[in-house]
């Protein structure tokens, strides 16, 4: 027995953690940034649905099928994902012509898919899609991109970008847009091209506002003005602040929100969670959160940075960014200083498929990081 | 991997990316900033705000309305009482379709227009969340034919409330007056907070002019609801203050003696406590019954009242000024004392006429051939004519003005009562004013006989009568004796304004006067002789016959000969007994004929029932708002 030192680590103690967290191609920051916002979601969730254990329970079994489909596709070597996403992208093609015919409306908006046991959106699968066909393409491409290469992939974010506003879904739209634009951006896109694209969306400004629908053109407008129909309308956004700014520094605690808990808080425990959450703890609540969203932004960004080749690099630079705009925009949304879109946020916000989804895009991350393969320099 | 014959720069493409990640960090730095600006406005800066808001959300203010105070008489007999009662109810914002339900509701429940009007005026004013009457007075069978329906109304219930009701009815409803619903033009002038959730407010008489002893003050009950406006829980309750119990200075017997007295004929009676001003007795006839207005009145029976020739809401007792006829007397003779323009034993002939100098026109006296040579008591005595108008020649307009004014005559009282009118006593500036005309000579010989512009209002001529049997000494005249606490039963008594006293050069005047009135009763050529018979306390009184229309100087015309608007109006102002004066009144029968004959008789009722205790039975209380139910039961 040695009592002079601590005890040495020999074979028969096992591997350490690190080493465990490696086989299994686990990227051990991002996990507990994603572990933490799980929690602190769950707890929101708790408290924003009600006090409804049955709805913390479906999240949590939500979390841990998203977190097992993580792990599943850290599994999986870079090279597979390259070649697989094309074909990702004609498949979520294919079902969101589907939808069209044969979707479940809901709320006016055709997005699901019913598969009996399993309801999804297929625009939640092009989210991850167009980023991966669109770095798969560029890949193979000499960077910066040209103009042949530009017309390529602007054609890959238009079909899907197309189809999901015809849904319509102008959110997610914009999303998978602004998904595929910043993977072309990070490719080198010349400043020029941004320069010119950025004056010709202002030009057609006013085309798009007119082919918008209805309630779309609404949620602008109140977005602009909000307290011109605070029932009705601005609802929304109107009992959002309030909650919001009856929150203070400190927040009213866990379990406190009275926006929440006496429903005049529409969506409390999807798209607006972050006013219940807000309201509870405060700012200073409200600056953890970003922090870890941040850290979770860094994480991500650092793998790309690290990334073996161009593919890996723009992946994870557009799911990192496609993240954090999701962060932004709900809450920005939430805050009242954007219009009001069907933006859930993530991971915390209750919800299916974009739950899974996501977490499943950090498993393509971990697998980027995680399966290194020597380089002849 | 080399494409299309292009070497790739690796490090290169490395590079790019690394500077096109760290604009893309930057950008979303300012992206974040924007965040934590906008959260730290709304969280820090906007905190109080919102704060506010969201108690506003979560709030629901109801009101607990007081209960009104009651209305006693002196001795504790209700004037004014709160009886238990169904009310038909609905919170708006409960039911979906307002109009359909009340479409539906008016098929199982009588609905009046009136009803209508006042649940809308409600509705307009009101919160949403707030239940507001729809219907009062619900009787039994109401109440359980809805009860029966009642799954098919939501938002709409049957509560058990209070509802005003007055014992006396008509016998005191120009004093005690009602309450009815409060309107919007009455809300404008009120503490709007203290009318908050309140169904009714004083519309006349002691109801009005004491509203706000009445009324107390509403508590409210702060409780949270939901967005659906369900009531989760009780955060804060402050009780209602109630309001006060009202004790008057009258005499529920006196009055019902009066109206007694009284009913059957057009006019009014007032009786006065001389040595307090107390009110202890106020009739006006023909009266209405006061309960028709307290759930609204319908147009049927408001026009009926309305268009009545008679006036039955008029209350001649402040509101009717009349001419006061040989009432005036008294006071024009103290006048002509006080100036020195007559002695109290100084005689004057009356020929049954006289004509001012200068003039051929003569003023005739009531009496064909005259009352002889009059002194000053004898002239009221008899209620000489001629005497006053010489006396009325010398003093001048503006001096009976002046001295009458003392007596309240054709100035408000001031009483505690609403809409009281001035009446008139005239004077050469005020008909200077309103006609732009001299003053006539004339004219002051029909003032100084109560007639002419001269108008008085029976609650002033006892006010004045008052001040006569107590020397100048009568505080202002009031109704309301003392308030209570319902619950601690904490007395808070009146303290009547105490008027500068009118004082007289000499008091003996006083009394020189006063004995002239003795006369009138006590005395076999006294114009109220005939009510002196079998009474067993000293009166002090005066006649009065007023004309209604200006008649002929130039003969007589006999007053049952004439259509009854166009007869006399009947006075008689009294006090007794006269060597301690306890009441001080007066009669008024429009168009009654003579003072003597049609108004004395009604004082010495009203008397004798005041100062003999021969007071009449208690009358059959009127049945309440629940009479339905005790019909039931005694069938």
């Amino acid at each position: 027995m040695n009592t002079k030192a601590k005890p040495k680590r020999t074979e028969q103690d096992g591997p350490t953690l690190t080493e465990v967290l490696a086989r299994w191609h686990v990227d051990l920051p991002l996990l507990l940034l994603l572990l933490s916002v799980s929690i602190i979601g769950l707890f929101t969730l708790y408290s924003a649905s009600g006090h409804e254990f049955s709805v913390v329970m479906g999240q949590f079994m939500r979390l841990l099928l998203g977190l097992t489909a993580m792990i599943l596709v850290a599994q999986v070597p870079s090279e597979w994902y390259r070649v697989a996403a094309p074909f990702f992208y004609i498949i979520g093609g294919i079902l969101l012509v589907l939808v069209l015919f044969l979707g479940d409306a809901a709320k006016g908006a055709q997005r699901w898919l019913d598969f009996g046991i399993l309801r999804f959106q297929p625009s939640e699968i092009m989210k991850l899609a167009v980023p991966m066909t669109i770095a798969a393409y560029l890949h193979l491409r000499p960077l910066p991109p040209r103009w042949m290469d530009i017309i390529v992939v602007g054609i890959l974010i238009a079909i899907p970008v197309g189809l999901v506003a015809k849904q319509p879904d102008l959110g997610t739209s914009l999303l998978i847009a602004a998904a595929g634009g910043f993977v072309l951006f990070m490719a080198g896109l010349r400043w020029r091209f941004i320069i010119v694209m950025l004056v010709a969306f202002a030009a057609a400004g006013p085309t798009l506002w007119i082919n918008l629908h209805d309630y779309q053109q609404q949620r602008v407008l109140t977005f602009l003005d909000p307290e011109r129909d605070p029932s009705g309308a601005g609802y929304h956004i109107t009992q959002s602040k309030i909650a919001i700014g009856s929150g203070g520094l400190l927040g009213k605690g866990w379990l406190n929100s009275s926006q929440a808990k006496l429903d005049f808080l529409p969506e409390s425990h999807t798209d607006f969670i972050f006013a219940v959450y807000a309201e509870e703890m405060g700012l200073l609540g409200v600056l953890l959160l970003l922090a870890l969203y941040c850290g979770i932004v860094a994480r991500c960004l650092f793998i790309a940075l690290r990334g073996q080749d161009m593919f890996q690099r723009l992946v994870a630079g557009g799911l990192s960014f496609t993240f954090f705009l999701y962060v932004f925009i709900n809450m920005g949304m939430v805050a009242g200083i954007l219009p009001v879109v069907g933006v859930p946020l993530p991971i915390i916000s209750f919800g299916g498929t974009s739950l899974v989804i996501m977490l499943a895009s950090f498993g393509i991350l971990m697998s980027f990081h995680t399966h290194r393969k020597l380089i002849s320099s | 991997m080399a494409n299309e014959g292009n070497i790739r720069d690796y490090s290169l493409e490395r590079r790019m990316f690394a500077t096109r990640t760290v604009v893309a960090v930057f950008i979303m730095f300012l992206m974040v900033l924007a965040l934590v600006a906008r959260l730290s406005y709304l969280q820090l800066f906007k905190h109080d705000y919102f704060s506010i808001r969201s108690d506003d959300n979560r709030m629901r203010v109801e009101i607990v309305p007081p209960v009104r105070g009651l209305i006693y008489d002196r001795n504790g007999v209700l004037l004014a009482d709160n009886l238990p009662s169904y009310r038909l109810e609905l919170v708006p914002e409960q039911v979906g379709d307002l109009e359909a339900t009340l479409n539906r509701l008016a098929r199982l429940i009588e609905i009046r227009p009136v009803d209508l009007e006042r649940f809308r005026s409600r509705l307009k004013r009101e919160p949403k969340f707030r239940s507001l009457p729809v219907r009062g007075l619900l009787n039994p069978e109401e109440v359980a034919r809805f009860e029966l329906n009642r799954q098919n109304f939501p938002g709409v219930s049957i509560v058990a409330t209070l509802t005003r009701h007055y014992p006396l009815g008509e016998t005191a409803a120009h004093l005690v007056g009602y309450v009815g619903g409060v309107t919007e033009r009455e809300l404008a002038e009120l503490d709007q907070r203290r009318y908050q959730g309140i169904s009714y407010i004083g519309k006349t008489g002691v109801e009005q002019s004491h509203e706000s002893v009445l009324h107390g003050y509403p508590g409210h009950k702060v409780t949270e609801a939901n967005a659906a406006g369900r009531l989760l829980r009780q955060i804060e309750y402050r009780p209602p203050k109630d309001g006060q119990n009202v004790y008057l200075t009258v005499d529920a017997r006196v009055q019902q003696a009066a109206r007694d007295a009284l009913h059957g004929k057009e006019g009014a009676i007032v009786a006065i406590d001389p040595k307090t001003g107390g009110i202890l007795a106020l009739v006006s006839e023909p009266s209405y019954d006061p309960g028709l207005f307290v759930e609204g009145i319908d147009h049927a029976n408001y026009k009926a009242l309305t268009t009545n020739p008679y006036r039955p809401l008029l209350n001649r007792a402040l509101q009717g000024s009349f001419p006061p006829g040989s009432t005036v007397k008294p006071f024009m003779a103290l006048a002509g004392l006080e100036y020195g323009v007559i002695g109290s034993h100084d005689s004057r002939a009356c020929r049954g006429g006289y004509s001012l100098p200068g003039s051929s026109r003569v003023f005739r006296d009531w009496k064909k051939g005259g009352h002889g040579t009059v002194d000053m008591r004898y002239s009221i005595v008899v209620s000489c004519d001629v005497y006053y108008y010489m006396l009325g020649a010398d003093l001048g307009v503006d001096r009976i003005r002046d001295f009458l004014t003392r007596f309240s005559l054709g100035v408000k009282t001031g009483v505690d009562l609403p809409s009281e009118r001035s009446g008139l006593v005239p004077s050469q500036a005020w008909k200077k004013a309103n006609f732009k005309e001299k003053w006539y000579a004339g004219e002051t010989l029909s003032v100084a006989i109560g007639q002419g512009y001269m108008n008085v209002t029976p609650i002033q001529l006892t006010y004045a009568t008052a001040e006569i049997a107590n020397r100048g000494q009568t505080p202002r005249p009031h109704v309301l004796l003392e308030t209570r606490d319902p619950i601690t039963g904490q007395r808070t008594p009146f303290v009547p304004e105490v008027r500068e006293p009118i004082r007289l050069s000499n008091n003996q005047y006083w009394d020189d006067v006063i004995q002239g009135m003795v006369d009138v009763v006590h005395t076999s050529s006294g114009t109220a002789q005939r009510i002196a018979r079998g009474v067993k306390y000293k009166i002090a009184g005066k006649t009065g016959t007023a004309q209604v229309i200006g008649m002929s100087q130039s003969h007589y015309v006999r007053s049952e000969d004439l259509k009854k608007i166009h007869r006399d109006h009947a006075w008689f102002i009294s006090f007794a007994p006269v060597e301690d004066p306890k009441i001080a009144m007066t009669v008024l029968v429009e168009h009654g004929g003579h003072g003597g004959s049609d108004a004395a008789p009604l004082a010495r009722i009203v008397m004798d029932a005041y100062l003999l205790d021969q007071l009449p039975p208690p009358s059959e209380p009127k049945p309440g708002p629940n009479e339905h139910e005790s019909q039931t039961q005694a069938n």
